[in-house]
């Protein structure tokens, strides 16, 4: 696809006209944007923040939230993405405007399924808990007032005359200065959670709230809110995908990966097939590892395991005529005629190539891919075995893989929490014995680079950037991409979805 | 001394007696009343005793909201256990002649309705919703089984009966001086425990999910059959803890320790030592034995958990003492009758069907002096509308010009009750007009 200049497009979300005008860092998200934006910005800012939520979930399971480490590492990320965290800065109004529109632009993606709510509202409201953490004290009275909460804090004279009262009743005061602590009158409803079970004051039909609790209120009032947004964007969304330019983006937006597409043939020819054995112990991620071992053992995958098996090892570096070798090899072990894979398989391989048909060069599977898309079924060795194994087999897998049982616990662990490509990093670091893998599994390929860079230390395969601390894809390797190429690679990841790939090969497994 | 004998329920007359007073005032001895003669009994009652003007007034809430009465379930309870939901009416006179048709022995009240409940069927499916409600509690005795030891089940009598008076001053405290709830109405529920509606406005409009929460808010006694000890407090007390211990602690002495005795011989203190820790349990065995009555066995325990010694073991000290006691008085509420917004309860003005007694309202400045076994039955009332008819004729005999009928209630038994509700009903009707005159002022400004 190709984009000719600037297309400009009207971008009517919200019925007023209001100024655009930020006066916070943060904001509940209360009124849509209203300007002209182009495709490509449109584009681009969806794209940024799916990165910056991303980076939100995986901190948010590595690191306890709101530990200092946390904080400092979604600070750098946010800082990096150019959103608004921190009041106080200069320059703001960018950041804030890009916030409050990239927001309203994944509204459209994120609403059309209950698991696609629950991960935003998530992620969102972590977010928003982050940001509103980190607001000197001075700037919360405003910030409430200006988002429409009746939260007022009380004077002095009515703290004190309640001191008893408010210091017996609130857990979250435990060990802190009474004088610096502001203290909120609330109607009570609002407060639900905390009287409930009897930790806030209440008097006269008012709850006193203390500051550390406003949050989670606040927090609620927004992921109320939030979810009946969701629900409304979801009903008017018939008339927003009519529009040809959104849709395609809006449906893929929730599944689309964003970081490398491990496609260019940069390591092409650099790893030899007599490797490839070692290589899967060693360095290939676990679905990759057990496929390769289906196919030694039955000479033989289906489909979904030669396309998923296929792509990673283009993307490792395989070159046409290794991939050609290889899979002829092993097919023929197989009592396969080799006319038969002349004829039929190697057709296959060359299109996924590039070499046949569209020309099209697939691009190897994302996690996302992997663990959203074709689920196996009985025969089958693709997927993600995080995802797509009975837990108990899984934990046969890891013993076979010598794991220890505190890692294989931690991993199950993980897994129930549907935290997949981190149970995948926990695999990492247990075969690779490093406490901290440094980085953010969203691609098999990834996890092959990361792993001979580690065993290797990094002479052999280069990479664009080394920043083992930031968790996402190298950020320079997309500065050096403009808009178009960008989304080049995110809509032929797209065409893959859109073809269908079963119109090319139809051959009886 | 005369005996009725044309009365309309001439069954049971020749077992009534009646005394006139010096003072003139009537007093009845009776038997206890009689199911069988409620057919009778309610179309008297239905015809001549219920207040349906001032229930009307009640629930109408001023005319305010359209439809608000029309719109509100109903539902009857008939002879030979026929029920039946979704009743509504248009006005008072509807509702009038249709109780006087239908003659209910039990009359439930629901949640006022999207649409009017006798028309729900015609309504397209999901629409039909509950809107709105008063915020109830049912607070039963039966629920206190495991702490009373005079009585069981649907049997209460005065000893017990004092659990209920501390469970009104404890719950109205708070759903007045905490949530700020300006307009509750008590009910006695006509046999063994008492009822609150909660009527403000924006009461009727709470969801579900905050009904809960202030059922949750105002529990403290949990656990079933197979917990002994229900109630465990933290260092921290809330105030709501701390000022329900409080009111408790006005009744606790002539209630628990002489009233129920309940540390009177081993049976019965082996209940209360199952509530504190095992190391004091010998010393406490060993002096219980040598005292002689509760008073003195209960000093003797408040001692021994607030010693310095025993104080090093977490769970000794003053709150203990308060655990048992909360454990033994405080409220016990039904959080399936508040939380749900359709919920149908027992209408006030009611008649129980097994005791005959009226659900009648309960005066807040004299709930100490409540009595449940002074509460008019539907028969004893009755039976003062005839010596009252009797009385009449006999007056109007004796009369030129016939005085315009003034209100039969007004003149039995039930007056008071009336009365007590026809205050609740002004205090809500001032505060509606307070509501309004806000509004409108706030309508004036530009």
């Amino acid at each position: 696809m190709e984009f000719s200049g600037r297309l400009r497009k009207k971008l009517r979300l919200a019925c007023d006209q209001k100024n655009a005008c930020y006066p916070h860092s943060l904001q509940f998200y209360l009124q849509p944007p209203s300007e002209n934006i182009s495709l490509i910005e449109f584009e681009n800012l969806a794209i940024d923040r799916v990165k910056l939520l991303k980076a939100v979930e995986n901190l948010g399971v590595s690191y306890v939230k709101g530990t200092e480490q946390y904080q400092n590492k979604l600070e750098a990320e946010i800082r990096k993405l150019k959103f608004s965290y921190r009041e106080n800065l200069e320059d703001e109004y960018e950041p804030r405007r890009r916030d409050h529109i990239s927001h309203f632009i994944l509204r459209l993606a994120y609403c059309q399924s209950e698991d696609l709510r629950r991960w935003f509202i998530q992620q969102e409201m972590d977010l928003l808990r982050f940001r509103f953490n980190i607001l000197p004290k001075d700037k919360i009275q405003n910030f409430l007032k200006d988002s429409h909460l009746h939260f007022e804090a009380i004077s002095d004279e009515e703290k004190t005359l309640r001191e008893q009262e408010i210091i017996a009743s609130s857990p979250s005061l435990n060990g802190v200065k009474w004088e610096s602590e502001s203290v909120y009158k609330i109607p009570f409803a609002d407060a639900l959670d905390l009287f409930r079970g009897r930790r806030v004051y209440l008097e006269d039909g008012f709850a006193y709230v203390p500051l550390k609790d406003i949050v989670a209120i606040i927090l609620n009032e927004f992921r109320a809110n939030l979810s009946k947004a969701l629900a409304l964007t979801a009903r008017s969304l018939p008339t927003v995908q009519s529009d040809e330019r959104l849709q395609p983006l809006l449906n893929h937006l929730s599944h689309s990966y964003t970081g490398q597409d491990y496609s260019t043939q940069r390591n092409a020819g650099k790893i030899s097939l007599d490797q490839i054995d070692s290589l899967s112990t060693k360095s290939f991620p676990p679905c990759m590892r057990q496929l390769h071992k289906a196919l030694r053992d039955n000479h033989h995958l289906r489909h979904g395991g030669r396309m998923q098996y296929g792509l990673f090892l283009k993307g490792i570096g395989l070159t046409l005529e290794q991939a050609l070798q290889f899979w002829k090899q092993e097919f023929i072990k197989g009592k396969m005629d080799p006319d038969k894979f002349d004829k039929g398989y190697s057709y296959n391989i060359r299109h996924s190539f590039g070499k046949e048909g569209k020309r099209t060069d697939y691009t190897p599977f994302s996690c996302m891919k992997i663990i959203l898309t074709n689920p196996p079924s009985q025969g089958d060795y693709h997927g993600c075995p995080f995802r797509h194994s009975d837990p108990e087999l899984l934990k046969q897998k890891l013993q076979a893989f010598k794991i220890s049982p505190t890692g294989i616990s931690q991993i199950l662990d993980l897994v129930k929490g549907t935290h997949y490509q981190v149970a995948c990093q926990k695999y990492f670091e247990m075969t690779h014995n490093v406490d901290d893998c440094g980085f953010s599994l969203n691609h098999p390929n990834q996890f092959f680079l990361e792993s001979q860079r580690l065993l290797t230390g990094g002479k052999d395969i280069k990479k664009e950037s080394s920043q083992p601390e930031t968790p996402q894809p190298k950020p320079s390797v997309q500065k050096t991409r403009d808009a178009a190429s960008a989304l080049a690679s995110l809509n032929s990841s797209l065409e893959t979805e859109l073809e269908g790939l079963e119109d090319y090969f139809t051959l009886e497994d | 001394m005369r005996l009725r004998n044309d009365g309309p329920w001439g069954l049971c007359s020749s077992r009534q007696f009646l005394w006139r007073s010096s003072l003139g005032q009537v007093l009845y001895f009776m038997e206890s009343f009689d199911p069988a003669e409620l057919p009778e009994l309610l179309k008297l009652y239905y015809r001549r005793l219920f207040p349906y003007a001032q229930y009307y007034r009640w629930l109408n809430y001023g005319g305010v909201i359209k439809n608000y009465f029309q719109h509100r379930e109903f539902s009857f309870t008939l002879k030979d256990d026929i029920y039946i939901r979704y009743q509504s009416f248009n006005n008072q006179s509807d509702l009038e002649k249709e109780m006087q048709k239908m003659n209910p022995y039990k009359i439930d009240i629901g949640a006022v309705y999207s649409h009017r409940p006798n028309q729900h069927n015609t309504v397209k499916l999901g629409a039909f919703q509950a809107q709105e409600k008063e915020l109830v509690f049912d607070i039963d005795m039966t629920d206190y089984d495991d702490v009373r030891r005079c009585c069981s089940s649907a049997d209460i009598c005065s000893k017990c009966w004092t659990l209920m008076t501390m469970a009104m001053h404890i719950i109205d405290r708070a759903l007045k001086e905490d949530f700020g709830f300006k307009h509750r109405l008590w009910v006695y529920s006509g046999r063994r425990g008492v009822h609150c509606w909660v009527c403000d406005e924006s009461v009727r409009k709470l969801s579900s999910a905050v009904r809960s929460g202030i059922v949750e808010y105002l529990s403290l006694v949990k656990g079933g059959q197979d917990v002994k000890k229900k109630v465990h407090l933290s260092e921290k007390l809330h105030p709501f803890i701390r000022r329900s211990i409080n009111i408790i602690k006005k009744y606790f002495e002539e209630y628990a320790l002489v009233g129920q005795d309940i540390l009177e011989n081993k049976e019965s203190w082996d209940k209360i030592l199952a509530l504190v820790p095992e190391t004091i349990h010998d010393e406490l065995q060993k002096n219980f034995q040598k005292l002689h009555n509760s008073l003195q066995r209960w000093e003797y325990l408040k001692k021994i958990v607030n010693t310095s010694q025993n104080m090093k073991n977490d769970k000794c000290g003053p709150w203990l003492e308060w655990e048992i006691m909360l454990q033994y008085c405080f409220p016990r509420l039904d959080i399936n009758v508040s939380k749900g917004i359709n919920h149908l309860l027992k209408s006030p003005f009611s008649v129980h069907p097994k005791t005959g007694r009226i659900s009648v309202p309960i005066d807040l400045l004299k709930v100490d002096q409540f009595d449940p076994f002074t509460v008019p039955t539907i028969s004893s009332l009755c039976r003062e509308l005839d010596v009252i008819s009797i009385n009449e004729k006999e007056r109007e005999e004796n009369e030129a010009d016939a005085k315009p009928r003034t209100r039969d209630y007004k003149k039995t038994s039930l007056a008071p009750y009336v009365k007590v509700f026809e205050h609740f009903l002004e205090n809500l009707d001032k505060s509606r007009k307070g509501e309004l005159l806000k509004k409108s002022d706030l309508q004036k400004e530009f």
